[in-house]
């Protein structure tokens, strides 16, 4: 079993590296090639749900994704945000997405939430173990070579 | 890769070329930019995706948002994609059924109803 973890300070500008991380950790496990648009997706949908979290609280805490292939590949994205704030985490119906009256923020948290269930089979959101914080967990299938 | 932006004009369509990624730390520019053309007096807008690698929750956010605006302005918005991996991602959030998208800048310019591809 090899684990990658990687912890950035909750700022946009480093999804994306997190995002490149995830998908090279997903690629060297084995995760199948046309997985790997879904993987890059999801990590980054995880990171930007928890980097607006932590900016959102106010909180300078690190963001943690931890990578592990032991079976399958495991993505961990970690936030330490008060548990209430997943709350928010709800799929919207077509017809209220262009509603006037939903704020951009609400929009973009609905649509994440939907990506993500959209494109991970095996996801799971649940507080963490010690302290204040959601774990976002997804886990994809790996080919054995 | 990072975002690129450049506005045409198509048969009095303002048609902005978007390309690289577009996520939570690059759609604030693309935010700004339409916002520009609106308040510039564009009404016709065509957000052309076909040099798009990734877009995400924060990308189609700010698509609304701008689809919303040229609403209130009694204006016109429409998305030119044919990328398979950008329409599961329109299909799976349910915003296909939301934007009016085409396939080219073409199709998108030539409907003067604004009703989306008959297809």
């Amino acid at each position: 079993m090899a684990t990658v973890r990687l912890s950035f300070s909750p700022a946009p500008v480093h999804v994306r590296t997190a995002r490149l991380v995830g998908v090279a950790v997903a690629r060297r496990a084995g995760v199948a090639e046309e997985l790997l648009d879904e993987v890059r997706l999801a990590i980054g949908e995880a990171c930007t749900r928890a980097v607006a979290l932590h900016n959102q609280y106010g909180l300078p805490d690190l963001v943690t994704v931890e990578m592990s292939d032991s079976d399958s590949y495991a993505v961990r994205v970690i936030d330490h945000a008060p548990i209430e704030a997943s709350v928010g985490l709800a799929k919207l119906p077509p017809d209220e997405l262009a509603d006037e009256s939903l704020t951009d923020e609400a929009l973009t948290t609905g649509v994440g939430f939907a990506l993500l269930a959209g494109f991970v089979d095996d996801l799971q959101v649940r507080p963490v173990d010690d302290g204040p914080g959601t774990e976002v967990r997804m886990v994809w299938p790996v080919q054995r070579r | 890769m990072e975002l690129s932006l450049a506005t045409r004009t198509v048969a009095e369509h303002t048609v902005l070329e978007v390309g690289g990624e577009v996520d939570v730390y690059t759609a604030p520019r693309l935010r700004e930019r339409l916002v520009e053309l609106v308040d510039a007096g564009a009404r016709n807008v065509v957000v052309d995706l076909a040099g798009v690698e990734f877009l995400d929750s924060t990308g189609l956010g700010v698509l609304v948002g701008a689809m919303k605006r040229l609403r209130v302005a009694h204006g016109r918005f429409g998305l030119v994609c044919s990328k398979e991996a950008l329409l599961k991602i329109f299909r799976i959030t349910a915003l296909d059924q939301v934007f009016p998208i085409y396939p080219t800048v073409e199709a998108a310019t030539q409907d003067s109803d604004g009703g989306g591809p008959t297809s």
